[in-house]
């Protein structure tokens, strides 16, 4: 099977496309591998554009639709762009005993964004996550990969502040 | 040989971690090179300890000193008085809340002491990526003697009678499970593993596969010769990344010890397990979701019959089971099953391990036998409710479960008991809520869960939840009517009777229990347009009770939008204009002046 040249887009450079097309490679014929490979070129790319979604579909030999399915359905997988910086706030029961609305309220207002979007100068994406069974913790926010806890709404803003 | 004379189980679970552990322990370790120590000290780094509260912990074997609290600028200290001059440092105890007494030893701690480990039998003892550590715990002896010396009839028999209920939530008999499996017919087999722990609040299964990945493992490869399966899979949620390394290391090293793979321990049996990571989506915990799941596709679960031990993953006869329920296993098969069956009560047999959070003191993981009451879970292990407050309900069983209240604390946990009051076992959270907490402000935060996480097959959970919500919604925001509680259960009931899988089955619980102990609190949103616990924010005033303000400043202090105005000796007042409304000063106010 000849594969087709990849279309133009401005967050897939050359080199990811190299990466991508390695993934698919490794995984093709394999049953039921599509969740591992969307996995993986979403960690190359940072999300997954159609014109990704296209490729992995041509190049596992799947519809379209099937892969969009997957894809849509499953809340890891992002269809939109993500900010600089990825604040998780978990949206766990323990969290939400203990205060994680007022803490996302407090970040809602400062960086005008709501959960599952991202701040206008795109230094921050917000997602409100399910428990991360840190409930020892509670409320727990992620930063990239930094975990907080015991986040107070009145100190969320200064815990921020280093994310540019 | 080294001659160690102290160990150092420093716990290296997810929330020990997020409490800098990882630092404390490499500046402990050059502390001890530096001390000259490093060859009689040995710092092992272990899964989860359960007492996440007071993270991160360390237990100093084997005197069994518990320290608690731990961070980098200790070790000096730690290192200059405990290693060297031998004197225990004080203020690293636990000290009991109650009583403020210091407690030295972990298991005269009352939150370890109340605890019966079957399940953590390994937690914080071993190193989990250590597979000999394992072994030396008589691990994989319960393997060898399902593949040796038992018949798969056996074991299936040992485990019925040991009395195993699935741990996963819905509380199934294992034993029956594995008989179907093993009688459908077929050449190929599955056993799966679910470790998709979704339900908020439960981490118990993420900290048996941090602290024993092996037991897993073992539980695993005792099913698969149950039922005559050579291939397994883990099903493991992404957000658990600690988790998945453990498990990959485990299982790499099963397989160069010939526990996996081709030929185990000689006897002719092959199995193999391999892991499969989730991509967030809360239904495919539901067993034949999960299926669908690691086929590749949309996470939906379909009608059963046929089930999944008739036809499963790939249409072949498949046993799921979670992470904790086999972990159980080894235990059966090496004890016996009657053994096992001697604790917990007549329906509900062995130990339970639930994770407690929320407005509790002793935030962990607990392991207790069946049958033991919410009361001595939640007062005498857990330490009662933070910061002198009342408490108010429990809820048991994540979002398919429901709130039980003060009345129902002494009854004995057990599948059958917790049903009766409402709630369900379900997969082992505990949540505590103090009488801050709204119960309505609870019912529409679960019923947001269930409506997301509706995977969309059928109409009842995906349009009736979302309904649902909306009145739930109606009613926090000060716009509910009277006939909305009617509506509530109506809708209720027909969710809960027409949905194809459990998630639409069970997700209405959390609002019926809650009308049904703390209806007075709907009410008073609908038609006083109060809310008790003060938390629904559009129902709240934003007014300082002169009466009752103490004039201490304290809100005036920490209000970030300067809408306050004080002066000493004057009561404080708002100003609903700068006001943004963001509740900061009715957390500050400890007179509950401002309403």
């Amino acid at each position: 099977m000849s594969v087709p040249p990849h279309p133009e887009h401005p967050d897939i450079t050359p080199e990811m496309w190299e990466k991508i097309d390695a993934v698919i490679a490794r995984h093709r014929g394999v049953a039921g591998s599509v969740i591992a490979v969307l996995r993986e070129c979403q960690q190359v790319v940072g999300y997954l554009p159609v014109e990704l979604i296209d490729a992995v579909a041509s190049g596992l030999n799947l519809p379209r639709s099937d892969v969009f399915g997957v894809a849509s359905f499953y809340s890891l997988f992002s269809l939109k762009p993500k900010g600089r910086n990825l604040i998780k706030v978990c949206m766990g029961t323990a969290c939400y005993v203990k205060g994680i609305k007022e803490v996302i309220t407090r970040i809602e207002a400062r960086f005008q964004l709501a959960p599952g979007g991202t701040s206008p100068d795109r230094r921050f994406s917000l997602e409100a996550v399910r428990c991360l069974g840190a409930c020892g913790l509670a409320p727990v926010m992620v930063v990239n990969n930094d975990t907080f806890g015991d986040v107070k709404a009145d100190r969320v803003i200064e815990v921020l502040e280093p994310y540019r | 040989m080294d001659k160690v004379r102290t160990q150092l189980m420093l716990c290296g679970g997810t929330g020990c971690r997020a409490n800098r552990s990882e630092m404390f322990r490499e500046t402990l370790q050059g502390e001890l090179e530096k001390r000259g120590l490093a060859e009689e000290i040995k710092i092992i780094e272990t899964g989860c300890n359960g007492f996440c509260a007071v993270g991160p912990v360390m237990l100093v074997q084997p005197e069994g000193i518990f320290y608690q609290k731990l961070t980098p600028e200790i070790v000096p200290h730690l290192v200059e008085e405990h290693f060297l001059k031998g004197r225990p440092v004080k203020k690293l105890f636990y000290v009991e809340p109650a009583s403020k007494e210091t407690i030295p030893k972990m298991e005269s701690i009352p939150f370890f002491a109340h605890q019966m480990f079957w399940v953590m039998r390994n937690k914080g003892v071993i190193d989990p990526e250590v597979i000999d550590e394992y072994i030396a715990r008589d691990g994989y002896f319960a393997a060898a003697k399902a593949l040796r010396e038992m018949t798969p009839e056996r074991i299936i028999e040992e485990v019925k009678i040991s009395g195993l209920r699935g741990r996963g939530g819905a509380g199934f008999p294992t034993g029956i499970k594995w008989e179907f499996a093993r009688k459908s017919p077929g050449a190929v087999k599955y056993v799966l593993c679910n470790a998709d722990e979704g339900d908020p609040g439960a981490f118990m299964d993420r900290s048996v596969l941090e602290a024993d990945p092996h037991a897993v493992l073992e539980g695993m490869i005792i099913a698969a010769r149950a039922i005559d399966a050579h291939q397994g899979y883990i099903y493991v949620r992404t957000e658990y990344p600690l988790a998945i390394r453990r498990l990959e290391i485990a299982i790499r090293q099963a397989r160069e010890y010939g526990l996996l793979g081709k030929d185990i321990l000689g006897t002719g049996f092959d199995f193999d397990i391999d892991i499969y990571q989730g991509a967030g989506a809360f239904v495919c915990g539901e067993e034949t979701a999960l299926m669908r799941s690691i086929e590749g596709k949309r996470g939906m679960p379909r009608p059963r019959p046929p089930f999944p031990a008739v036809k499963g993953l790939w249409e072949k006869p498949t046993v799921l089971n979670n992470v904790e329920t086999l972990a159980n296993i080894p235990l059966i098969i090496n004890h016996g099953g009657r053994w096992f069956a001697s604790v917990g009560t007549e329906g509900s047999k062995g130990t339970k391990v639930f994770a407690l959070s929320g407005d509790v003191n002793n935030i962990g993981l607990v392991e207790v036998p069946m049958g033991t009451s919410l009361r001595r879970l939640i007062f005498d292990i857990g330490g009662g409710i933070p910061r002198k407050k009342k408490f108010k309900a429990v809820q048991l069983g994540g979002p398919s479960g429901g709130c039980v209240p003060e009345q129902y604390l002494d009854i004995p946990v057990d599948y059958e008991e917790i049903a009766k009051v409402g709630a369900i076992m379900g997969s082992g959270g505990v949540i505590v809520m103090d009488h801050e907490t709204c119960m309505v402000d609870m019912a529409r935060f679960f019923m947001d869960f269930v409506q997301d996480e509706s995977c969309g097959k059928c109409t009842p959970c995906r349009e009736g939840t979302r309904r649902l919500l909306e009145i739930l919604e109606k009613i926090c925001e000060g716009r509910g009517e009277p006939g909305d509680l009617a509506t509530l259960e109506e809708l209720s009931h027909i969710i809960k009777e027409a949905s194809l899988c459990g998630l639409g089955q069970t997700g209405p619980n959390p609002v019926l229990s809650t009308l049904r102990y703390f209806r007075s609190e709907y009410e008073a949103h609908i038609f006083e347009k109060r809310c008790p616990a003060k938390r629904c924010v559009a129902l709240l005033r934003f007014e300082i009770d002169p009466e009752v303000c103490t004039q201490c400043g304290a809100c005036f202090k920490a209000c970030p939008a300067g809408a306050i105005a004080w002066k000493k000796k004057q009561p404080a007042r708002i100003d609903k204009e700068k006001c943004i409304r963001c509740m900061t000063c009715f957390e500050k106010c400890r007179f509950d002046a401002i309403s």
